[in-house]
Protein backbone atom coordinates (compact mmCIF):
# COMPACT_ATOMS: atom_id res chain seq x y z
CA UNK A 1 0.00 0.00 0.00
CA UNK A 2 2.14 2.73 -1.38
CA UNK A 3 0.71 6.12 -0.71
CA UNK A 4 0.87 8.28 -3.82
CA UNK A 5 2.53 11.56 -2.95
CA UNK A 6 -0.15 13.73 -4.45
CA UNK A 7 -2.79 11.99 -2.38
CA UNK A 8 -1.03 12.38 0.90
CA UNK A 9 -2.06 15.92 1.85
CA UNK A 10 -5.69 14.90 1.55
CA UNK A 11 -5.26 11.58 3.33
CA UNK A 12 -5.25 12.01 7.07
CA UNK A 13 -3.46 9.72 9.45
CA UNK A 14 -6.84 8.45 10.57
CA UNK A 15 -7.83 7.47 7.02
CA UNK A 16 -4.62 5.54 6.49
CA UNK A 17 -4.12 4.00 9.91
CA UNK A 18 -7.58 2.89 11.01
CA UNK A 19 -8.09 0.32 8.24
CA UNK A 20 -4.99 -1.47 9.57
CA UNK A 21 -6.35 -1.73 13.09
CA UNK A 22 -7.61 -5.35 12.99
CA UNK A 23 -4.50 -6.73 11.32
CA UNK A 24 -2.20 -4.81 13.63
CA UNK A 25 -4.01 -6.15 16.65
CA UNK A 26 -3.82 -9.72 15.34
CA UNK A 27 -0.10 -9.28 14.73
CA UNK A 28 0.45 -7.71 18.15
CA UNK A 29 -1.45 -10.52 19.82
CA UNK A 30 0.71 -13.13 18.09
CA UNK A 31 3.86 -11.33 19.12
CA UNK A 32 2.95 -10.73 22.75
CA UNK A 33 0.87 -13.88 23.33
CA UNK A 34 -1.19 -11.82 25.74
CA UNK A 35 -4.38 -9.81 25.27
CA UNK A 36 -3.58 -6.93 27.61
CA UNK A 37 -0.07 -6.56 26.28
CA UNK A 38 -1.37 -6.67 22.71
CA UNK A 39 -3.91 -3.93 23.48
CA UNK A 40 -1.25 -1.75 25.04
CA UNK A 41 1.05 -2.39 22.13
CA UNK A 42 -1.57 -1.41 19.56
CA UNK A 43 -2.42 1.78 21.44
CA UNK A 44 1.22 2.65 21.80
CA UNK A 45 1.75 2.01 18.10
CA UNK A 46 -1.06 4.36 17.12
CA UNK A 47 0.11 7.04 19.53
CA UNK A 48 3.70 6.86 18.24
CA UNK A 49 2.64 6.74 14.62
CA UNK A 50 0.35 9.75 15.06
CA UNK A 51 3.17 11.75 16.64
CA UNK A 52 5.59 10.68 13.94
CA UNK A 53 3.20 11.02 11.02
CA UNK A 54 4.69 14.34 9.94
CA UNK A 55 8.02 12.57 9.46
CA UNK A 56 6.45 9.79 7.45
CA UNK A 57 7.94 9.90 3.98
CA UNK A 58 5.31 10.26 1.30
CA UNK A 59 5.73 7.59 -1.35
CA UNK A 60 7.07 5.02 1.09
CA UNK A 61 5.05 2.13 2.38
CA UNK A 62 2.65 3.19 5.09
CA UNK A 63 1.69 -0.33 6.15
CA UNK A 64 5.32 -1.39 6.53
CA UNK A 65 5.93 1.82 8.52
CA UNK A 66 3.08 1.02 10.91
CA UNK A 67 4.19 -2.57 11.38
CA UNK A 68 7.75 -1.43 11.97
CA UNK A 69 6.59 0.91 14.72
CA UNK A 70 4.55 -1.86 16.31
CA UNK A 71 7.41 -4.33 16.09
CA UNK A 72 9.99 -1.91 17.45
CA UNK A 73 7.67 -1.05 20.32
CA UNK A 74 7.27 -4.73 21.00
CA UNK A 75 10.99 -5.43 20.90
CA UNK A 76 11.64 -2.67 23.42
CA UNK A 77 8.89 -3.95 25.73
CA UNK A 78 9.68 -6.33 28.53
CA UNK A 79 8.26 -9.33 26.73
CA UNK A 80 10.02 -8.31 23.55
CA UNK A 81 13.39 -7.96 25.25
CA UNK A 82 13.06 -11.47 26.64
CA UNK A 83 12.47 -12.89 23.19
CA UNK A 84 15.44 -11.15 21.60
CA UNK A 85 17.84 -12.67 24.12
CA UNK A 86 17.42 -16.04 22.48
CA UNK A 87 17.50 -14.58 19.00
CA UNK A 88 20.47 -16.16 17.23
CA UNK A 89 20.06 -16.46 13.53
CA UNK A 90 22.40 -17.80 10.89
CA UNK A 91 21.40 -15.09 8.40
CA UNK A 92 23.85 -16.31 5.80
CA UNK A 93 22.69 -19.84 5.47
CA UNK A 94 21.92 -20.46 1.82
CA UNK A 95 18.45 -21.31 0.76
CA UNK A 96 18.97 -24.91 -0.05
CA UNK A 97 16.99 -27.63 -1.67
CA UNK A 98 14.56 -29.05 0.80
CA UNK A 99 12.75 -31.86 -0.85
CA UNK A 100 9.68 -32.73 1.09
CA UNK A 101 9.36 -36.39 1.87
CA UNK A 102 6.18 -38.24 0.83
CA UNK A 103 5.00 -38.42 4.43
CA UNK A 104 5.12 -34.62 4.66
CA UNK A 105 1.99 -34.56 2.53
CA UNK A 106 0.30 -35.27 5.80
CA UNK A 107 1.13 -31.71 6.80
CA UNK A 108 -1.60 -30.53 4.56
CA UNK A 109 -4.05 -32.23 6.86
CA UNK A 110 -2.83 -30.36 9.91
CA UNK A 111 -5.80 -28.84 11.65
CA UNK A 112 -6.12 -25.15 12.26
CA UNK A 113 -5.47 -25.68 15.96
CA UNK A 114 -2.32 -27.68 15.24
CA UNK A 115 -0.95 -24.95 12.98
CA UNK A 116 -1.80 -22.32 15.57
CA UNK A 117 -0.05 -24.33 18.24
CA UNK A 118 3.02 -24.76 16.03
CA UNK A 119 3.11 -21.03 15.25
CA UNK A 120 3.00 -20.24 18.96
CA UNK A 121 5.91 -22.57 19.60
CA UNK A 122 8.03 -21.03 16.86
CA UNK A 123 10.60 -18.40 17.86
CA UNK A 124 9.14 -14.91 17.49
CA UNK A 125 11.31 -13.94 14.52
CA UNK A 126 10.07 -16.99 12.58
CA UNK A 127 6.50 -16.50 13.67
CA UNK A 128 6.41 -12.84 12.66
CA UNK A 129 7.91 -13.34 9.21
CA UNK A 130 5.47 -16.13 8.46
CA UNK A 131 2.55 -13.97 9.57
CA UNK A 132 3.73 -11.03 7.49
CA UNK A 133 4.18 -13.24 4.44
CA UNK A 134 1.16 -15.53 4.68
CA UNK A 135 -1.43 -13.57 6.65
CA UNK A 136 -0.58 -10.01 5.61
CA UNK A 137 0.56 -11.18 2.18
CA UNK A 138 3.38 -8.69 2.20
CA UNK A 139 5.95 -8.71 -0.57
CA UNK A 140 9.55 -9.48 0.31
CA UNK A 141 10.26 -5.78 -0.12
CA UNK A 142 7.55 -4.84 2.39
CA UNK A 143 8.74 -7.46 4.83
CA UNK A 144 12.28 -6.14 4.45
CA UNK A 145 11.03 -2.62 5.27
CA UNK A 146 8.98 -3.82 8.21
CA UNK A 147 11.74 -5.87 9.77
CA UNK A 148 14.48 -3.47 8.67
CA UNK A 149 16.48 -6.24 7.06
CA UNK A 150 17.77 -6.68 3.48
CA UNK A 151 15.43 -8.50 1.04
CA UNK A 152 17.97 -11.33 0.75
CA UNK A 153 17.67 -11.95 4.47
CA UNK A 154 13.89 -12.03 4.10
CA UNK A 155 14.24 -14.97 1.74
CA UNK A 156 16.61 -16.92 3.93
CA UNK A 157 14.72 -16.25 7.14
CA UNK A 158 11.46 -17.17 5.52
CA UNK A 159 13.06 -20.37 4.27
CA UNK A 160 14.20 -21.32 7.77
CA UNK A 161 10.90 -20.30 9.31
CA UNK A 162 9.04 -22.61 6.93
CA UNK A 163 11.45 -25.41 7.60
CA UNK A 164 11.02 -24.99 11.35
CA UNK A 165 7.26 -24.89 11.01
CA UNK A 166 7.23 -28.00 8.87
CA UNK A 167 9.29 -29.97 11.31
CA UNK A 168 7.15 -28.78 14.21
CA UNK A 169 4.01 -29.85 12.38
CA UNK A 170 5.59 -33.15 11.48
CA UNK A 171 6.40 -33.79 15.12
CA UNK A 172 2.90 -32.92 16.16
CA UNK A 173 1.22 -35.06 13.54
CA UNK A 174 3.47 -38.04 14.22
CA UNK A 175 3.04 -37.55 17.95
CA UNK A 176 -0.67 -37.51 17.34
CA UNK A 177 -0.54 -40.71 15.39
CA UNK A 178 1.57 -42.41 18.04
CA UNK A 179 -0.85 -41.24 20.60
CA UNK A 180 -3.71 -43.01 18.89
CA UNK B 1 17.37 -27.25 -15.27
CA UNK B 2 17.39 -30.01 -12.68
CA UNK B 3 14.85 -30.36 -9.92
CA UNK B 4 17.49 -29.45 -7.36
CA UNK B 5 17.88 -25.99 -8.85
CA UNK B 6 14.15 -25.38 -8.90
CA UNK B 7 13.65 -26.50 -5.33
CA UNK B 8 15.31 -23.45 -3.91
CA UNK B 9 13.08 -21.19 -5.98
CA UNK B 10 9.80 -22.88 -5.22
CA UNK B 11 8.96 -20.69 -2.21
CA UNK B 12 9.74 -17.48 -4.03
CA UNK B 13 7.66 -18.74 -6.94
CA UNK B 14 4.69 -19.46 -4.71
CA UNK B 15 5.14 -16.12 -2.94
CA UNK B 16 4.93 -14.43 -6.31
CA UNK B 17 8.44 -13.06 -6.02
CA UNK B 18 10.04 -14.60 -9.11
CA UNK B 19 10.68 -12.61 -12.26
CA UNK B 20 7.97 -13.35 -14.86
CA UNK B 21 10.36 -15.24 -17.17
CA UNK B 22 11.69 -17.39 -14.35
CA UNK B 23 8.20 -18.00 -13.00
CA UNK B 24 7.07 -19.17 -16.45
CA UNK B 25 10.00 -21.54 -16.70
CA UNK B 26 9.38 -22.99 -13.25
CA UNK B 27 5.71 -23.31 -13.99
CA UNK B 28 6.40 -25.38 -17.12
CA UNK B 29 8.86 -27.52 -15.16
CA UNK B 30 6.24 -28.26 -12.50
CA UNK B 31 3.80 -29.38 -15.18
CA UNK B 32 6.27 -32.02 -16.30
CA UNK B 33 7.69 -33.02 -12.90
CA UNK B 34 5.50 -34.98 -10.52
CA UNK B 35 7.87 -34.62 -7.57
CA UNK B 36 8.14 -30.87 -7.86
CA UNK B 37 4.39 -30.61 -8.41
CA UNK B 38 3.71 -32.57 -5.21
CA UNK B 39 6.20 -30.42 -3.34
CA UNK B 40 4.63 -27.23 -4.66
CA UNK B 41 1.19 -28.48 -3.70
CA UNK B 42 2.26 -29.21 -0.17
CA UNK B 43 3.89 -25.82 0.20
CA UNK B 44 0.78 -24.10 -1.09
CA UNK B 45 -1.31 -26.02 1.41
CA UNK B 46 0.94 -25.04 4.27
CA UNK B 47 0.87 -21.45 3.11
CA UNK B 48 -2.89 -21.57 3.12
CA UNK B 49 -3.17 -23.23 6.48
CA UNK B 50 -0.81 -20.64 8.01
CA UNK B 51 -2.82 -17.85 6.43
CA UNK B 52 -6.00 -19.28 7.93
CA UNK B 53 -4.51 -20.13 11.32
CA UNK B 54 -2.75 -16.77 11.51
CA UNK B 55 -6.00 -14.82 11.38
CA UNK B 56 -6.76 -15.75 14.91
CA UNK B 57 -7.29 -12.74 17.12
CA UNK B 58 -9.87 -10.00 16.90
CA UNK B 59 -9.61 -6.76 18.86
CA UNK B 60 -12.25 -5.86 21.42
CA UNK B 61 -14.76 -3.15 20.52
CA UNK B 62 -13.47 -1.22 23.53
CA UNK B 63 -9.95 -1.10 22.15
CA UNK B 64 -11.26 -0.12 18.76
CA UNK B 65 -13.16 2.77 20.30
CA UNK B 66 -10.12 3.88 22.30
CA UNK B 67 -7.81 3.80 19.30
CA UNK B 68 -10.37 5.54 17.12
CA UNK B 69 -10.69 8.28 19.68
CA UNK B 70 -6.95 8.71 20.10
CA UNK B 71 -6.48 8.94 16.35
CA UNK B 72 -9.38 11.37 15.92
CA UNK B 73 -7.48 14.00 17.87
CA UNK B 74 -6.83 16.36 14.95
CA UNK B 75 -10.50 16.31 14.19
CA UNK B 76 -11.26 17.37 17.73
CA UNK B 77 -9.18 20.47 17.14
CA UNK B 78 -11.33 21.18 14.15
CA UNK B 79 -14.36 20.76 16.37
CA UNK B 80 -12.86 23.28 18.73
CA UNK B 81 -12.33 25.73 15.90
CA UNK B 82 -15.84 25.07 14.80
CA UNK B 83 -17.02 25.98 18.28
CA UNK B 84 -15.56 29.45 17.90
CA UNK B 85 -17.99 29.98 15.08
CA UNK B 86 -20.75 27.86 16.51
CA UNK B 87 -21.03 29.36 19.98
CA UNK B 88 -21.90 32.89 18.84
CA UNK B 89 -24.11 31.38 16.17
CA UNK B 90 -25.96 29.33 18.74
CA UNK B 91 -26.25 32.34 21.03
CA UNK B 92 -27.60 34.42 18.19
CA UNK B 93 -30.02 31.66 17.35
CA UNK B 94 -31.15 31.52 20.96
CA UNK B 95 -31.78 35.26 20.97
CA UNK B 96 -33.73 34.97 17.73
CA UNK B 97 -35.68 32.07 19.18
CA UNK B 98 -36.40 33.96 22.39
CA UNK B 99 -37.56 37.00 20.45
CA UNK B 100 -39.70 34.97 18.10
CA UNK B 101 -41.04 32.99 21.03
CA UNK B 102 -41.93 36.24 22.77
CA UNK B 103 -43.47 37.77 19.67
CA UNK B 104 -45.07 34.44 18.95
CA UNK B 105 -46.58 34.48 22.39
CA UNK B 106 -47.62 38.08 21.93
CA UNK B 107 -49.21 37.29 18.61
CA UNK B 108 -50.87 34.23 20.11
CA UNK B 109 -52.19 36.40 22.87
CA UNK B 110 -53.39 39.00 20.40
CA UNK B 111 -54.94 36.23 18.37
CA UNK B 112 -56.72 35.01 21.49
CA UNK B 113 -58.17 38.46 22.22
CA UNK B 114 -59.34 38.86 18.63
CA UNK B 115 -60.94 35.44 18.57
CA UNK B 116 -62.65 36.22 21.84
CA UNK B 117 -63.99 39.45 20.40
CA UNK B 118 -65.06 37.63 17.24
CA UNK B 119 -66.85 35.12 19.48
CA UNK B 120 -68.61 37.89 21.34
CA UNK B 121 -69.59 39.44 18.03
CA UNK B 122 -70.99 36.16 16.67
CA UNK B 123 -72.68 35.24 19.95
CA UNK B 124 -74.44 38.57 20.09
CA UNK B 125 -75.67 38.32 16.51
CA UNK B 126 -76.83 34.74 17.03
CA UNK B 127 -78.66 35.72 20.19
CA UNK B 128 -82.43 36.31 20.03
CA UNK B 129 -81.74 39.60 21.72
CA UNK B 130 -78.53 40.90 20.14
CA UNK B 131 -78.85 44.18 21.93
CA UNK B 132 -80.27 45.11 25.31
CA UNK B 133 -80.88 48.69 24.38
CA UNK B 134 -82.52 48.91 21.00
CA UNK B 135 -82.06 52.33 19.53
CA UNK B 136 -80.61 54.07 16.57
CA UNK B 137 -80.22 57.14 18.69
CA UNK B 138 -76.83 57.55 20.28
CA UNK B 139 -78.39 59.81 22.87
CA UNK B 140 -80.47 56.87 24.06
CA UNK B 141 -77.76 54.26 23.87
CA UNK B 142 -75.01 56.16 25.64
CA UNK B 143 -76.96 56.94 28.85
CA UNK B 144 -78.17 53.37 29.01
CA UNK B 145 -74.64 52.25 29.86
CA UNK B 146 -74.38 54.63 32.78
CA UNK B 147 -73.96 52.67 35.99
CA UNK B 148 -73.55 49.46 34.05
CA UNK B 149 -69.94 49.97 33.02
CA UNK B 150 -67.25 51.88 34.93
CA UNK B 151 -66.59 54.46 32.23
CA UNK B 152 -68.31 56.75 29.79
CA UNK B 153 -67.77 57.28 26.07
CA UNK B 154 -68.97 59.36 23.15
CA UNK B 155 -70.66 58.04 20.05
CA UNK B 156 -70.52 59.73 16.63
CA UNK B 157 -73.30 61.38 14.73
CA UNK B 158 -73.99 58.99 11.85
CA UNK B 159 -76.11 61.36 9.82
CA UNK B 160 -74.86 61.24 6.22
CA UNK B 161 -72.84 58.07 6.79
CA UNK B 162 -73.84 54.58 5.53
CA UNK B 163 -73.78 53.22 9.09
CA UNK B 164 -76.71 52.74 11.37
CA UNK B 165 -76.62 52.17 15.14
CA UNK B 166 -78.72 49.15 16.13
CA UNK B 167 -78.17 49.24 19.87
CA UNK B 168 -75.90 48.08 22.64
CA UNK B 169 -75.26 45.59 25.44
CA UNK B 170 -72.85 45.08 28.28
CA UNK B 171 -70.10 42.61 27.56
CA UNK B 172 -67.06 41.19 29.23
CA UNK B 173 -63.55 40.60 28.01
CA UNK B 174 -61.19 38.87 30.43
CA UNK B 175 -63.56 39.57 33.33
CA UNK B 176 -63.62 43.25 32.41
CA UNK B 177 -66.95 44.91 31.68
CA UNK B 178 -67.26 46.95 28.55
CA UNK B 179 -69.70 48.31 26.01
CA UNK B 180 -70.72 46.30 23.01
CA UNK B 181 -72.36 48.41 20.31
CA UNK B 182 -73.79 47.01 17.13
CA UNK B 183 -73.83 48.98 13.92
CA UNK B 184 -75.19 48.07 10.58
CA UNK B 185 -73.83 48.65 7.13
CA UNK B 186 -76.21 47.47 4.38
CA UNK B 187 -77.03 43.93 5.58
CA UNK B 188 -73.85 43.52 7.62
CA UNK B 189 -73.60 43.97 11.35
CA UNK B 190 -70.49 45.34 12.95
CA UNK B 191 -69.50 45.17 16.58
CA UNK B 192 -67.77 47.98 18.37
CA UNK B 193 -66.24 47.07 21.72
CA UNK B 194 -65.09 49.65 24.21
CA UNK B 195 -63.07 48.77 27.30
CA UNK B 196 -60.94 50.62 29.75
CA UNK B 197 -57.39 50.49 28.47
CA UNK B 198 -55.72 49.31 31.64
CA UNK B 199 -56.64 45.70 31.76
CA UNK B 200 -54.10 42.98 31.26
CA UNK B 201 -56.11 41.43 28.48
CA UNK B 202 -56.10 44.46 26.31
CA UNK B 203 -53.18 46.58 27.34
CA UNK B 204 -50.51 44.98 25.17
CA UNK B 205 -52.55 44.93 22.02
CA UNK B 206 -50.97 47.08 19.39
CA UNK B 207 -53.34 49.43 17.64
CA UNK B 208 -54.02 49.00 13.98
CA UNK B 209 -55.89 46.81 11.60
CA UNK B 210 -55.98 43.06 11.80
CA UNK B 211 -57.55 40.26 9.93
CA UNK B 212 -58.59 37.10 11.70
CA UNK B 213 -61.15 34.38 11.18
CA UNK B 214 -62.35 36.14 8.05
CA UNK B 215 -63.35 39.14 10.15
CA UNK B 216 -61.71 42.47 9.69
CA UNK B 217 -61.00 44.50 12.73
CA UNK B 218 -59.38 47.66 13.87
CA UNK B 219 -58.26 48.76 17.28
CA UNK B 220 -56.99 51.88 18.88
CA UNK B 221 -56.70 53.63 22.20
CA UNK B 222 -58.28 56.97 22.87
CA UNK B 223 -58.74 58.85 26.13
CA UNK B 224 -57.93 55.79 28.20
CA UNK B 225 -60.39 53.66 26.33
CA UNK B 226 -59.65 50.77 24.07
CA UNK B 227 -61.79 50.47 20.97
CA UNK B 228 -62.25 47.35 18.81
CA UNK B 229 -64.25 47.34 15.62
CA UNK B 230 -65.00 43.84 14.37
CA UNK B 231 -67.11 42.82 11.41
CA UNK B 232 -67.38 40.85 8.19
CA UNK B 233 -67.24 44.00 6.10
CA UNK B 234 -64.24 45.24 4.14
CA UNK B 235 -61.23 46.69 5.92
CA UNK B 236 -62.04 50.04 4.30
CA UNK B 237 -65.55 50.07 5.77
CA UNK B 238 -64.15 49.05 9.17
CA UNK B 239 -61.72 51.89 8.87
CA UNK B 240 -64.45 54.35 7.97
CA UNK B 241 -66.50 53.40 11.01
CA UNK B 242 -63.38 53.61 13.16
CA UNK B 243 -62.71 57.09 11.81
CA UNK B 244 -66.20 58.21 12.77
CA UNK B 245 -65.84 56.77 16.29
CA UNK B 246 -62.45 58.45 16.70
CA UNK B 247 -63.83 61.82 15.69
CA UNK B 248 -66.63 61.48 18.26
CA UNK B 249 -64.26 60.49 21.05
Amino acid sequence: MEVPEKLLPAATFEDLALPLFDQLYNFARWLTEDTTEAEDLVQETYAKALRGFSSFQAGTNFRAWMYRILRNSFLSSRTGLKTTVTFDEEEHEAVSADRSTPESLLLAQASRETVQQALTELPVHYREILLLCEVEEMSYQEIAETLAIPPGTVMSRLFRARKALRSLLQQKLQGGRHGL
Amino acid sequence: MACEAWQGKLDAYLDGELEPAEAAALSSHIRGCGACAADALERVQIKRSVAAAGKRYAPSPKLRARVRLSVAKPRREIVWQWKVVAVPAVLALMVVLAVSLYTGRESARRQRVYSELADLHIAALASSTPVDVVSTDRHTVKPWFEGKIPFSFNLPELQGSPFTLLGGRVTYLAQTPGAHLIYQLRKHEISVFIFQDREAATVSLPPGAAHALSFNSESWTQDGLRYFVVGDISADDIHELSRLLRSAG
